[in-house]
């Protein structure tokens, strides 16, 4: 049967495939990477109530525990590396294909009689048409109890600061 | 029956030495016996692929086969199949069947392919393990051979025991076990192949999703130039980035399904208009012509003493060979994951408006108000991983923070596709680069972390060929002491696959990477049991 031996032996067979050579080897043989100096870093803003639920306003999804907050954070605070890095006179690259042009189409209908496909994801429908709720009514305050600790700490710390 | 390759599996078809059924019989074989693993979402019915193969061994008799004819490919749960529900991993596509093809799936499926299933991934694709999907994670095959310390969970997937009537030996639940994972987010297709339920497979590259998982499971993973492969029919994730993957056994298999998938769509704008001109890897390619770089950057802290020898070997083999090796900087190497990160979120935060429950997806709560119907069904529907990057991306696009940090980002965007320009100006034809730090890790490390931090890990070495839309191939060239998959990666300038691939062909031929195979727990009647499964 198939085995640990049978893994070995293969793994033998084929360690000395790329035999090492002793000439001076162009991979760098510790790590590179430049240690990141915290300092330099700006101050990654608060995230008090009133932002959460703007963001959450927009998003129309929750922050729905404590542990959202502090990811929201952390990502807010990976990102704010980006500040190192000096990008004076540096253009935004918006798409990889910036300098082709791209193919377009010529405006003409080339696909249609589907109506009967494109309902058919839908989970209401009221003879062709799709079935939504009244609009333009703003979102129900949501109870941010659940939240008290991670804001109450920052507004503390922020006390103390 | 051994696990053929693509192209051997093709040969074969063509001289009638086996049929499509045969071909198609062999990997439901395997799709059945590895079901625990959690490698499908979907299967497609065997009635209807055993049909397909039918049709196909019709074509192959009546010598109008085509390029994919009667091979067995898989497709990530992200791709658009007609009237065959496609989920992306999330409990907001659960009822969701696409009314149209993705342009992959059609292309392949014309050219005489045939589909075996859609394969799980992380929710959305928004993942380095494939352990964050609706239905369960995907537990990688190497599992089955590697180790006793390990062992394959068995209640990722409840069908498996009723239906096929196999009980492992053991019953044991997830997080009492502890097995590799199998990368991501593409997870599902690289262990289908892996697995040998598929002879190549499709899944989808944003920072490196098609890369991982090959890396971990052992498969070649190509990640084509951006604009080369139709994105028509994949579901977005960063449409700046995306490109549809091929994941398959060799780097000629790769090549077979890159001929029969590349070109402009007029469904997609963004593909480029030049003809594809098909090719085949190169056997005679003169080393003595290529000029390899080796990014100093790529020695990240964490690369395990394993990959680091693997790189250095085979860089110094390169050399030996006589090709000239040299040391080049790629300065912002190392913000690409940052940068990365905050592109993504704000092109999220922009795509996933469209889930709002109305035309397709999850709809549920209240009808009182479309906000209140919106925000319920996004929040049930959406895993934690989902809105934390939607959230972050409105946060980086607020109107006080757009220029702080969306177009500072895009500018970084291209401080680093220039580092790529650079390098390749300056002479050099490929860079070599490990594809991930280690092999693959045990899932009991692996949830340590939550998942924004793991992508932060994992993908350092991938998302810079993403930025740049340069093409890259992940190649597992050895195994580690534990038994696992090593793999290293090239990296090439634009549309230079053709090269690429005939120097991944080169290595992949020297390093004789002994693949996965399934066939060796068959038992002497060729059958494979679940008891030669579960007695490893």
């Amino acid at each position: 049967m198939f085995n640990i031996s049978i893994i070995s032996r293969i793994l033998r067979s084929r360690v000395s495939y790329f035999v090492q050579s002793a000439s001076l080897s162009k991979v760098p043989g510790k790590p590179t990477w430049e240690p990141i100096d915290h300092n330099k870093l700006p101050q990654v803003p608060e995230i008090d109530l009133q932002l959460i639920e703007q963001l959450e306003r927009i998003s129309l999804v929750e922050l729905n525990n404590e542990e959202g907050v502090r990811r929201l954070q952390a990502a807010v605070k990976s990102a704010s590396l980006l500040h190192l890095i000096n990008t004076d006179g540096v253009e935004p690259l918006d798409s990889v294909l910036e300098d082709r042009e791209l193919w377009l189409r010529e405006d003409k209908v080339t696909e249609g009689n589907c109506l009967k496909e494109i309902l058919s994801n839908a989970s209401r429908v009221e003879e062709d048409y799709f079935v939504a709720p009244p609009g333009n009514i703003p979102l129900k305050k949501r109870d941010k109890d659940h939240l008290s600790k991670v804001l109450n700490k920052q507004s503390q710390s922020k006390g103390l600061g | 029956m051994k696990s053929l390759t693509l192209k051997e599996a093709l040969t074969q078809l063509r001289k009638g030495s086996l049929t499509a059924q045969e071909v198609c019989h062999n990997c439901l074989q395997k799709l059945k016996y590895t079901r625990n693993l959690n490698i499908y979402v979907t299967e497609v019915q065997q009635d209807s692929i055993l049909n397909a193969a039918e049709s196909s061994a019709q074509a192959y008799r009546q010598g109008s086969a085509k390029l994919l004819q009667g091979i067995p490919i898989a497709f990530k749960d992200n791709f658009c199949t007609k009237g065959i529900s496609t989920t992306c991993g999330s409990k907001m596509l659960l009822n969701y069947k696409p009314p149209y093809n993705a342009t992959m799936v059609s292309k392949c499926m014309s050219e005489g392919a045939i589909i075996m299933g859609k394969t799980n991934l992380d929710e959305f694709g928004m993942g380095s393990g494939s352990l964050d999907s609706c239905i369960g994670p995907v537990i990688n095959p190497w599992n089955l051979v590697v180790s006793n310390q390990t062992s394959v969970p068995d209640s990722v997937s409840s069908e498996l025991n009723g239906e096929q009537g196999l009980s492992p030996r053991e019953q044991c639940k997830v997080e009492d076990t502890d097995w590799y994972i199998c990368g991501g987010s593409s997870g599902g297709s690289a262990a289908a192949v892996a697995a040998g339920t598929c002879l190549g497979s499709f899944g989808s590259d944003t920072g490196g999703s098609t890369r991982n998982p090959a890396s971990y499971c052992g498969v070649v993973g190509l990640k084509p130039t951006y604009g080369l492969l139709s994105r028509h029919g994949l579901i977005p994730l960063v449409n700046s980035m995306d490109v549809p993957g091929i994941l398959a056994r060799t780097v000629e298999d790769c090549t077979i399904i890159l001929n029969a998938a590349a070109g402009h769509d007029v469904s997609d704008s963004t593909t480029v208009t030049e003809s594809y001109v098909p090719f085949t890897v190169r056997e005679d390619i003169d080393l003595s012509k290529l000029h390899i770089g080796i990014p100093k950057e790529f020695h990240a802290p964490g690369m395990s003493e394993e990959v680091l020898s693997l790189w250095k070997e085979t860089a110094d083999c390169l050399e030996r060979e006589g090709a000239k090796v040299s040391q080049v900087s790629l300065p912002h190497a190392q913000q690409c994951i940052i940068c990365y990160h905050v592109l993504c979120c704000c092109e999220v935060a922009s795509n996933f408006s469209r889930y709002d429950g109305i035309e397709f997806g999850l709809r549920c709560g209240s009808e009182e108000s479309t906000e209140e119907l919106y925000a319920e069904s996004r929040h049930k529907g959406f895993n934690d991983v989902v809105r934390g990057r939607i959230l972050a991306g409105n946060y980086f696009l607020l109107k006080r923070n757009y220029e702080k940090y969306f177009l500072k980002a895009q500018r970084v965007r291209r401080l680093i596709s220039n580092d790529f320009k650079n390098a390749f100006s300056s002479g050099i034809d490929l860079l070599l680069t490990p594809t991930t730090l280690t092999e693959a890790p045990l899932v009991s490390w692996f949830t340590k972390a939550d998942n924004r931090t793991r992508c932060e890990e994992q993908d350092i070495f991938t998302t810079p060929a993403n930025m740049a839309g340069v093409p890259a191939l992940s190649l597992p060239l050895k195994l580690s002491s534990n038994g696992l998959p090593l793999s290293l990666q090239l990296i090439g300038p634009h549309f230079s696959e053709s090269m690429m691939l005939s120097v991944g062909h080169w290595l992949e031929d020297r390093a004789a990477f002994p693949h996965l195979n399934l066939h060796l727990l068959e038992s002497d009647t060729g059958e494979l049991t679940s008891r030669s499964l579960w007695t490893l």
